[in-house]
């Protein structure tokens, strides 16, 4: 069991290192989630009114879209390099190894958009009940795109032309999207978001349990 | 059981015993197809809320149901490919997919002519119709994904993968749709959901039930044979076959 | 019931001979293309047999 700890540690550190040395395709996702979201109050205006019932809703779509666009890094390099087919060769279950490396996306991608977005929606003044709520269903949100998206990384990743995984993404996300602008707009109405919460996180737990071995199942697939 | 699959996978087996079946399916499929059509359209008394408007339920309902029956398909007939390495079920998945979206574009397309004498605009956000738009997102996706690879066998395979997350994304994606839609606009006047529907007006859709599902079988199996004989052109028995 | 009231469909002619015609050209487009699609193969497998044989 240790052993197989070890091993996810490794990978994650690698993973991390990797992101760290190569910061450009994070950094420039993470750049375009911010100027979506700048954009937004320059079309709609800065009324307060009008801040408090759309932006909320409209991180969440920049929060989609910026994923959809990191997401192939999860496994772009690896599969450039050749080192993906080390992975699967392996003798520690192939699941475990992706597992690692969603959880390395998350850090390196979801933690830095969670914190954007509570920095985005202070200085957009929105109510705190809005930002606490955006904190719940990011924290809880983002994990689930990480995972979904790898899955769909795996099966489209090498094929020409990248409109193809967010096709696939889009679809498929917006039971995610759904529960957690009504949790938004509940919590600025002073309601409870608990249901809300607790879908998110089945969703969440349905997504960790089954995505790892989806996305390895994808993979081998691929190198088949 | 084993074996069983193994026979029904093999593809001259499934040429031979499709071709029969063919037959039946399609004399059943435009019975039913003429006698729902006489039922729903001139039998059957027109609605005491509805008008003759309600007539539009006979090519809808059966084109929702069957658009939802065919992804399940998909799903399914991906699993046994994954489990079992089946070229028959890789097929069947390839040839459904392209008429699921067809009927998944019918049922939206119906939905909406009908939503305007009854709702007065062709397109509410309702729940069904919601989700039933996100179904055709998922087959064109997964089109798109089938399409994208050049090795038939992997393409099914991935094909497979997705459309198993699909199918344990339908119920999240109706349920988030439903939760969404009730907190938005109150629930839809839904008067289709009356439970007493005379058995003159349920008869007809019955039939044309019947007659949607052998029409995508009879459709299918076509579709399902020429690609066989694509698969199979160098064996013996596909050159006996054109050779007559 | 007259032939006249019948395309009427009391007043509602308009949405419920759409949705039928729709409907129709739909499946039609779906037996179209499935019978080229066999038509085609078939032509092809048979000239590709005839140059081998040959």
């Amino acid at each position: 069991m240790s052993e197989y700890i070890n091993i996810f540690n490794v990978i994650l550190k690698r993973d991390l290192m990797l992101a760290f040395r190569d910061k450009t395709d994070f950094i420039n996702s993470l750049i375009f989630f911010i100027i979506v979201i700048t954009l937004f109050p320059l079309t709609f205006g800065t009324k307060s009114t009008i801040v408090n019932e759309i932006i909320p809703g409209m991180i969440w779509i920049s929060a989609l879209l910026a994923t959809c666009l990191s997401l192939e890094t999860i496994f772009r390099s690896d599969f450039e390099d050749g080192s993906i087919e080390q992975l699967t060769l392996s003798r520690y279950p192939l699941t475990l190894l992706v597992s690692a490396k969603i959880f390395a996306h998350w850090i390196t991608f979801g933690m830095p958009l969670i914190i954007i977005s509570l920095l985005m929606g202070i200085l957009l003044s929105l109510s705190n009940e809005i930002i606490i709520a955006l904190f719940i269903t990011l924290i809880l949100g983002t994990p689930i795109l990480s995972l979904l998206g790898s899955v769909m990384v795996a099966l489209t990743i090498g094929l020409r032309g990248g409109m193809l995984l967010n096709l696939l993404i889009l679809p498929l996300s917006m039971p995610v999207l759904i529960f957690s602008t009504v949790a938004i707009q509940n919590a600025a109405l002073n309601q409870s978001i608990i249901a809300e919460t607790y879908f998110l996180a089945g969703i969440l737990v349905l997504a960790i349990t089954l995505a790892p071995l989806a996305t390895a199942a994808a993979l081998r697939i691929r190198l088949s | 059981m084993y074996k069983w699959i193994h026979q029904f996978g093999s593809p001259k087996y499934f040429y031979d015993i499709s071709l029969h079946l063919s037959k039946w399916v399609t004399i059943v499929c435009i019975v039913c197809f003429i006698g729902g059509l006489y039922g729903g359209l001139v039998l059957a008394p027109a609605d005491y809320q509805q008008g003759d408007s309600f007539r539009i339920i006979y090519v809808h309902v059966p084109a929702a149901w069957m658009s939802l029956f065919i992804y399940v398909i998909l799903a399914t007939s991906g699993a046994i490919s994954l489990i079992w390495h089946i070229k028959i079920t890789d097929i069947i998945a390839r040839v459904s997919a392209p008429i699921g979206a067809s009927f998944t574009f019918l049922a939206l397309s119906t939905g909406a002519i009908w939503g305007k004498p009854m709702w007065g605009t062709y397109w509410v956000w309702d729940a069904r119709l919601t989700s039933e738009l996100i179904l055709l997102f998922l087959y064109l996706g997964y089109i798109a994904l089938q399409s994208a690879f050049d090795d038939k066998r992997i393409a099914a395979r991935a094909g497979a993968i997705l459309a198993l997350i699909g199918i344990i994304n339908i119920p999240i994606i109706h349920y988030s749709v439903e939760w969404w839609s009730t907190l938005h606009q109150g629930p839809t006047i839904t008067k289709l959901d009356k439970p007493s529907i005379h058995l003159t007006m349920l008869i007809p859709l019955i039939l044309m039930v019947i007659a949607f599902k052998t029409f995508y079988i009879a459709i299918a199996l076509i579709k399902t044979r020429s690609e066989i004989l694509k698969y199979e052109c160098n064996s013996s028995w596909v050159k006996k076959i054109l050779g007559n | 019931m007259s032939l006249n009231n019948f395309f009427a469909m009391g007043g509602y002619a308009a949405y419920v001979w759409s949705a039928y015609g729709i409907s129709f050209i739909v499946l039609f487009l779906n037996i179209f293309l499935a019978v080229r699609n066999e038509r085609k193969t078939i032509d092809e497998l048979k000239k590709r047999l005839g140059s081998n044989n040959k």
